[in-house]
């Protein structure tokens, strides 16, 4: 799914559906027919018009890790819809979907790696699985993850792409920005580095939590970083959105992020930052 | 017996005394405020009559106790700290140094205003960027300073807007839940009114969490989970009692550890009576916390924030 972007280069809602495999994807961006093994050679960037294509959590894993490397951690026992939630479906049907359509557990994926040659716990969310949004299920993974990494002294690596909270977990989900704060607080003690990598899209309460306080940050060139979604700003003080706002290059010039890199080099500067961080 | 029945029985009888009491020119005030006093109780035990929609209207009134004059109300001294020492000065998130039935203290509140004008320029208590980083700095001098820290919560949530994403909001408000799990001190929150999402959960990462009775906490705003997630306004009051919200609710969840009790009326009937039962609270928690060693507190605290939502909590 391409990220759209309006003529004053703000980011436009975009619908997130089933995956589908056709053999031919359209750019939405440009227009263009793209091959799919094409598309995905080029790590999901179309090979036209430069727009971003979402990177499934596996997807994201695979163009960062050697090779083979990764083990992923078994899912943890939490509470599933505590609330017992419904809008117009209950909220468990929604996780059920959204467990068969992203053939994950959860909105992140975390487990170790190497990423060359260096040893890291690596978490990595999805936009796909409702938005990316963290609730009781994405805290207990991410704290469970940076625990094990401050015991076995290897880098926290986290790659976002989350909405904000999980509006289905209620107040439940608000505290879930608690608990993974707690949790780098351990990394903390332990003296274990935290690299985060802002991806599209970096919004809410995940970067007003644990994607807020990391020891390096890396935004990859399609990022959009941000508390308030643009549409929620636009809505609320009707204010104009400046052109560029809430980019990578804006977070860059803001002072919030270390580096922007474009999706092929990520990788490389991931581990040229380990190689500082790590002894 | 129900206490819905209990509440009929006791009700019954209160009016008998008030006959009683008329027809034959006796003083059974005393009595009766027995009466009335257990009658009160029970119906704040069964929530009676307030729906989650109409706590939430109550939580938004801005004659809610809360701001400025609460904490003038509340502590003896209180020394204003102005200022995030990069960008600005933030009117609606505001903070200082107090001394508290004696003990040396830091607090931090939202301030809504009390003017239109001051209503307008604290952008109804929605604190922006700068508000965040001077809620950090003011956590680093009490923590340097070795005192407990007290927040007083009232926002309908962070301020989107430019600005406040320019100056890194998100990152303001990771920090001060970072500051407040890392502080060297007790530290307790009190709900006073509206506990809207970020803008609160940044200063209520405490030891302890207590909220008024007609005070909320949630992760969105009733409006705001319709709009997304129903489509449609209209579903706002469905969705104030789906999310859990009240101070009942949030105690059944384990997210607050008290309620304490407003008067019949609402907080804003009786403004001197909300911050006294307010100051008994927070002083009869800050007294257990106090004589806790560092690393205890810690501990506690750590507990308490791992395991949020976690059924497996054999860590």
């Amino acid at each position: 799914m391409p990220i759209r972007r309006d003529k004053r280069d703000r980011y436009v809602e975009i619908e997130v559906s089933a995956p589908q495999e056709p053999l031919w994807v359209r750019c939405e961006s440009c227009g263009e027919l793209i091959f799919r093994r094409k598309l995905q050679e080029n790590q999901y960037v179309c090979p036209r018009c430069g727009a971003y294509f979402f990177l499934s959590a596996r997807e994201r894993v695979a163009s960062l890790v050697d090779d083979g490397s990764f083990t992923e951690f078994l899912p943890p026992r939490v509470a599933e819809d505590p609330l017992g939630f419904a809008d117009q479906i209950p909220y468990k049907d929604r996780l059920t979907r959204a467990r068969k359509e992203t053939e994950l557990f959860e909105a992140v994926l975390a487990g170790s790696a190497q990423i060359q040659g260096i040893p890291v716990i690596l978490t990595v969310m999805d936009f796909r699985f409702i938005g990316g949004s963290m609730g009781v299920g994405v805290g207990e993974i991410l704290a469970l993850a940076m625990e094990r990494a401050a015991q076995e002294r290897k880098p926290f690596v986290f790659v976002i792409s989350s909405g904000g909270a999980r509006v289905q977990e209620g107040v439940l989900s608000l505290l879930q920005m608690v608990k993974v704060v707690v949790a780098r607080e351990r990394l903390a003690q332990a003296a274990v580095p935290y690299v985060a990598v802002l991806t599209y899209p970096s919004t809410g309460g995940v970067l007003a939590s644990l994607g807020g306080v990391a020891d390096l940050t890396i935004a990859e060139e399609g990022a959009l970083v941000g508390f308030a979604g643009p549409r929620v700003i636009e809505q609320t003080t009707g204010e104009r959105l400046p052109p560029g706002f809430q980019t990578a290059k804006f977070a860059l010039e803001h002072g919030m992020v270390d580096a922007v890199v474009p999706r092929a080099k990520l990788r490389e500067e991931l581990s040229q930052a380990l190689s500082v961080l790590v002894a | 017996m129900s206490d819905e029945e209990r509440l009929k029985v006791l009700e019954e009888k209160a009016e008998e005394l008030r006959r009683l009491a008329q027809a034959n020119g006796l003083d059974l005030s005393a009595e009766i405020a027995v009466l009335e006093e257990k009658i009160a109780e029970l119906k704040r035990a069964l929530c009676l009559g307030i729906s989650p929609w109409e706590r939430v209207q109550m939580a938004r009134r801005p004659d809610r106790p809360s701001g400025l004059p609460f904490v003038q109300a509340l502590c003896e001294a209180f020394y204003e700290l102005r200022g995030d020492r990069v960008v600005g000065d933030d009117p609606a998130l505001r903070g200082g140094l107090a001394k508290l039935a004696g003990h040396r203290v830091a607090v931090l509140f939202h301030h809504r205003g009390a003017t239109p004008e001051e209503q307008r320029r604290a952008r109804f208590g929605m604190a922006s960027a700068q508000g965040y980083w001077k809620a950090r700095r003011i956590m680093e001098v009490a923590a340097r300073l070795d005192l407990p820290l007290l927040t007083l919560i009232n926002t309908p949530g962070a301020y989107p807007g430019v600005q406040a994403e320019a100056h890194n909001i998100a990152g303001a408000i990771a920090s001060c839940i970072w500051q407040m799990l890392r502080h060297p001190r007790p530290t307790v929150a009190v709900i006073l009114g509206e506990g809207g999402s970020g803008g609160a959960v940044a200063l209520a990462a405490a030891d302890r969490v207590l909220i008024l009775e007609n005070a909320t906490y949630s992760v969105i705003s009733p409006e705001g989970a319709a709009s997304i997630l129903w489509k449609d306004a209209k579903f706002a009051q469905e969705a104030a009692a789906k999310l859990k919200l009240t101070a009942h609710d949030l105690r059944e969840l384990g997210v607050v550890d008290e309620v304490i009790p407003e008067p019949p009326g609402g907080a804003h009937t009786d403004f001197t009576g909300t911050v006294e039962a307010v100051r008994e609270a927070l002083l009869r928690h800050l007294g257990e916390l106090t004589p806790l060693p560092l690393d205890e507190l810690l501990r506690l605290r750590y507990k308490r924030y791992r395991h949020v939502g976690s059924t497996n909590s054999a860590h």
